[in-house]
């Protein structure tokens, strides 16, 4: 009989395998599911997983996917290290995009950068701005946070679409709901010259290198880690509880409204209503995935964006349903979740009471 | 006699847990009517063995008989059809149900008729002297009364084994006076009683036994009436240990610290409202505010803390100046130290390394520069207080959570210590803690003293105030008694202040 049985200490080894396991775990399910609609698991796993980053084309749209996912994993990480749940990366991602698109679309004949760093800008304040409303919530009201960002997320969606529908339309665009294409000043350049990556994703491993100085490096860091395991230690030492909360709430808002807006000025290159497909729910995933740990959402995310690639080359060319993206993102959280137990607990075989009872006979 | 059988007979009990052995190979009987002592110190695997005999843990090795007959209790409804009924030290009971709602919860089926329980109740109260009134919700009731409340619902039935787990903790020294009379009167009817405590004067007092735990095994049974309280703490704590010192009183110089007209309505709805409160504490004297659970100590230290703000600064001074509205950092800056009554959670952060932990308050010493967290200097600080304080760890790294609760208490109070505070507020400092490390804790604040700091105990341990403080008054419902000096007073009178028995001599004189 195996029993689980909680360790005297949580185990740090188990921290780096759960993630692992969770992924082995996903792509079995995903063989016998696979298998189950008829498909050969062997094929079916590799357009998912091996085919979409065979050339260098492969590599450079899988770091496209990964830029958004990164920029908003890594602030989500500073604000869930802190214990407060900011699950609207997806709309202060949108409001990162409509914000930058309206600023970009009033230079239409720009030719300078420093068009490019207004409309960044702009998109950064958005998505702070969006972040922030739920912090003025929280601090003022004590509202859940998790509650007021989840519906901001439907606001911010709502008011894209009337945006691409309404003011921000191109006339010129025989009346479909995108805005015109931005001008070359208020359009990120790309790092290399074939392929898409754009310094977009240059921007993310810039973030990535500041969050890691920010939760490992300073004090205060520190004081959101100690927020996020005891709040009461936190409260007992004098730190400054509301600033932390805006404070991460502000730094994640604003890297997810960074991700926003580099997704129209670079590989999208006009706003469209579908920006984004979900980037702000999957680096919810990513960041745990990553253990929080800037390393390691910097590798969750390139995971992640190889299933959306993936997922969209299986429906390509074997037919697979759409949703099964989705469906690969869920059973990584699930298993990963359901892995973690083994950080806190051992597995340990007991012997059956009665043979014991004989042996020691 | 030999022919008598025991109530309950423990044989050869073991329990081993992750890392620690709990229980290993103890033994013990009970007759009826007899008051029978568990001594030992925190972590001696006294309440393992209590619940091991309630139901709550099974032994792995080991036989329990019962009137003779060897049993399993699977669970604590069975050990209450068997006629054993447990209290708790920290009582479970709802506050917003009256005494007969929360007696007829616990004991469902065995509450027997509910229409005439209240009546039940009440004859039960008059009989072993416990004044209680079924109809009354339990947040109206003291400590004291709530105690009554649990050890009423084990004698409403038929009860042959009484368990009362540090009973006298949260009481007044007059409570405890009276609780002993019911558990005299319960045992000449009978009822075996055994009695969990590290009180040992108190055991003294009360039991015809004792057994005596220490590491998980039983190191000595005596007759506490034939032993000395010194001979019986050698057997809790071993040869090594020192068991109790007295220390000089000292009288203190100018003042540090100045509480004038302190009011605060708790937040909470059961909480108890500051009322009306003054006090000083001078440079190089100990102050202890005695007192039992729930009379104002938590609001108290919440608004000398900071985690609380006035809007009343001036209600607390510093020497430079009104504080009242600073936040805990601003007032950690001008010399104030604190040690919070819950180690893990508040003094500690449980999954956090020592290290971590040192920088937790330790922070404005040096240990940060320009934002940056100073590794070196932050790891120094950590092994130096577990060096200076003695406290066991395999090293620096070692989760708070993974320390036993005297070492934790060692490595707060050292972390406060080292930064060299002029004011140190503590809140039960030695609670939960073993003697050994008391001793240490209890020598670290007089040691502090004498270097001058002003430092302010609040305390439920009456005996340890009145060992280590210089003045000392009692907080009763939210309102501070008169101080003395702790040589002019008596354990009786500063009982009568934690019973509230000093407005009327207030109005008097």
């Amino acid at each position: 009989m195996i029993k689980l049985q909680p360790r005297r200490e949580p185990s740090e080894l188990m921290v780096y395998i759960s993630p692992i396991l969770a992924g082995i775990l996903t792509l079995m399910t995903g063989a016998i599911l696979f298998a189950v609609l008829g498909y050969n698991s062997f094929t079916a796993l590799y357009t998912f997983l091996v085919a979409p980053i065979q050339d260098s084309q492969g590599i450079s749209e899988l770091l496209v996917k990964a830029s958004p996912i990164l920029m908003c994993a890594i602030g989500l990480a500073v604000a869930y290290r802190a214990n407060v749940w900011n699950i609207g990366a997806e709309g202060q991602l949108l409001m990162g995009a409509l914000v930058g698109s309206a600023v970009a679309l009033q230079f239409p004949d720009s030719e300078s950068k420093s068009t490019l760093i207004l409309v960044l800008i702009s998109g950064v304040l958005a998505g702070m701005a969006w972040a922030g409303i739920a912090a003025f919530l929280k601090t003022k009201f004590n509202t859940n946070e998790i509650l007021t960002t989840i519906m901001l997320n439907y606001i911010a969606l709502n008011l894209l679409q009337y945006a691409v529908h309404g003011p921000l339309k191109d006339p010129d665009g025989y009346s479909f709901p995108e805005s015109a294409p931005f001008s070359a000043g208020a359009t990120l350049p790309t790092l290399l010259e074939d392929g898409r990556v754009h310094i977009g994703f240059a921007l993310a491993v810039i973030a990535v290198l500041i969050i890691w100085f920010l939760v490992s490096k300073s004090f205060l860091g520190f004081q959101m880690k100690v927020m996020g395991m005891d709040e009461r230690a936190a409260k007992f030492a004098g730190y400054p509880e509301k600033k932390l909360t805006w404070l991460v709430l502000l730094i994640s808002g604003g890297l997810a409204g960074l991700a926003g807006v580099c997704e129209v000025t670079g590989p999208i290159g006009q706003l469209v209503p579908n920006v984004s497909p979900g980037y702000g729910y999957a680096a919810i995933i990513v960041a745990f995935l990553g253990r929080l740990h800037p390393v390691g959402i910097l590798i969750a995310s390139l995971l992640m964006a190889l299933i959306y690639l993936g997922g969209e080359l299986a429906q390509i060319k074997l037919g697979t349903p759409a949703a099964l993206t989705l469906l690969f993102q869920g059973m990584l959280l699930f298993y990963l979740l359901a892995c973690d137990v083994l950080i806190r607990y051992q597995l340990i075989k007991v012997p059956h009471s009665s043979t014991q009872a004989q042996g020691a006979n | 006699m030999t022919a008598t059988t025991p109530r309950l007979a423990l044989q050869g009990i073991r329990k081993q847990y992750p890392g620690t052995l709990a229980n290993d190979d103890i033994h013990l009987a009970i007759d009826s009517g007899e008051i029978h002592a568990l001594l030992g110190e925190n972590g001696a695997g006294k309440s393992t063995l209590m619940k091991i005999i309630y139901g709550v843990v099974k032994p792995d090795a080991g036989t329990l008989s019962w009137e003779g007959k060897t049993i399993q209790i699977k669970d604590p409804a069975q050990a209450r059809s068997l006629g054993i009924g447990m209290v708790f030290q920290h009582f479970s009971l709802f506050e917003t149900l009256t005494v007969s709602e929360n007696i007829a919860l616990a004991l469902g089926d065995q509450a027997g008729d509910l229409k005439t329980l209240p009546t039940r109740i009440r004859d039960i109260s008059q009989r072993y002297g416990m004044a209680l009134e079924p109809d009354r919700p339990v947040h109206s009731l003291s400590i004291g009364e709530r105690q009554r409340v649990e050890i009423v619902r084990c004698l409403v039935q038929n009860i042959k084994l009484l368990i009362l787990d540090e009973p006298t903790s949260v009481l007044t020294p007059q409570e405890v006076k009276t609780l002993f009379i019911t558990l005299r009167q319960l045992a000449s009817e009978g009822c075996s009683i055994l009695f969990i405590s590290h009180k040992l004067y108190e055991v003294k007092e009360l039991c015809h036994k004792a057994t005596i735990l220490r590491h998980g095994r039983v190191s000595g049974e005596c007759v506490p009436s034939q032993e000395s309280t010194l001979s019986m703490a050698k057997m809790m704590v071993g040869d090594e240990t020192p068991v109790s010192n007295t220390y000089e009183k000292k009288q203190g110089s100018e003042v540090f610290l100045t509480v004038t007209h302190l009011n605060l309505t708790s937040s909470d709805p059961f909480g108890t409202s500051l009322k009306n409160l003054s006090l000083q504490v001078r440079r190089g004297e100990i102050v202890g505010i005695a007192g039992v659970a729930g009379n104002g100590q938590e609001e108290l230290l919440a608004a000398l803390s900071g985690e609380v703000l006035l809007k009343t600064a001036d209600s607390i001074r510093f020497p430079d100046g009104a504080v009242g509205d600073l936040n805990p950092a601003e007032r950690r800056k001008r010399g104030m130290a604190f040690v919070p009554e819950d180690r893990l959670g508040r003094g500690a952060v449980p999954d956090m390394s020592l290290t971590e932990n040192g920088l937790l308050t330790g922070f404005l010493h040096g240990l940060v520069k320009g934002g940056v967290v100073l590794h070196g200097k932050t790891k120094q600080f950590a092994e130096q207080i577990i060096q200076d304080y003695k406290v066991k760890t395999p090293n620096s790294s070692a989760h708070a959570a993974s320390l036993s609760g005297g070492n934790l208490q060692k490595f707060i109070i050292g972390r406060e210590i080292l930064q060299n505070p002029q004011l140190l507020v503590a809140s039960h400092p030695t609670w939960g803690v073993d003697i050994g490390a008391a001793t240490a804790i209890h020598q670290a604040l007089i040691h502090l003293r004498d270097a001058g700091a002003a430092i302010l105990v609040i305390s439920e341990d009456t005996d340890e105030l009145f060992q280590i403080s210089d003045r000392i008054g009692a907080i009763f419902d939210g309102q501070l008694s008169p101080f003395k000096p702790t040589a002019q007073t008596t354990i009786d009178e500063v009982g009568q202040w934690m019973a509230g028995v000093f407005n009327t001599e207030e109005a008097l004189a």
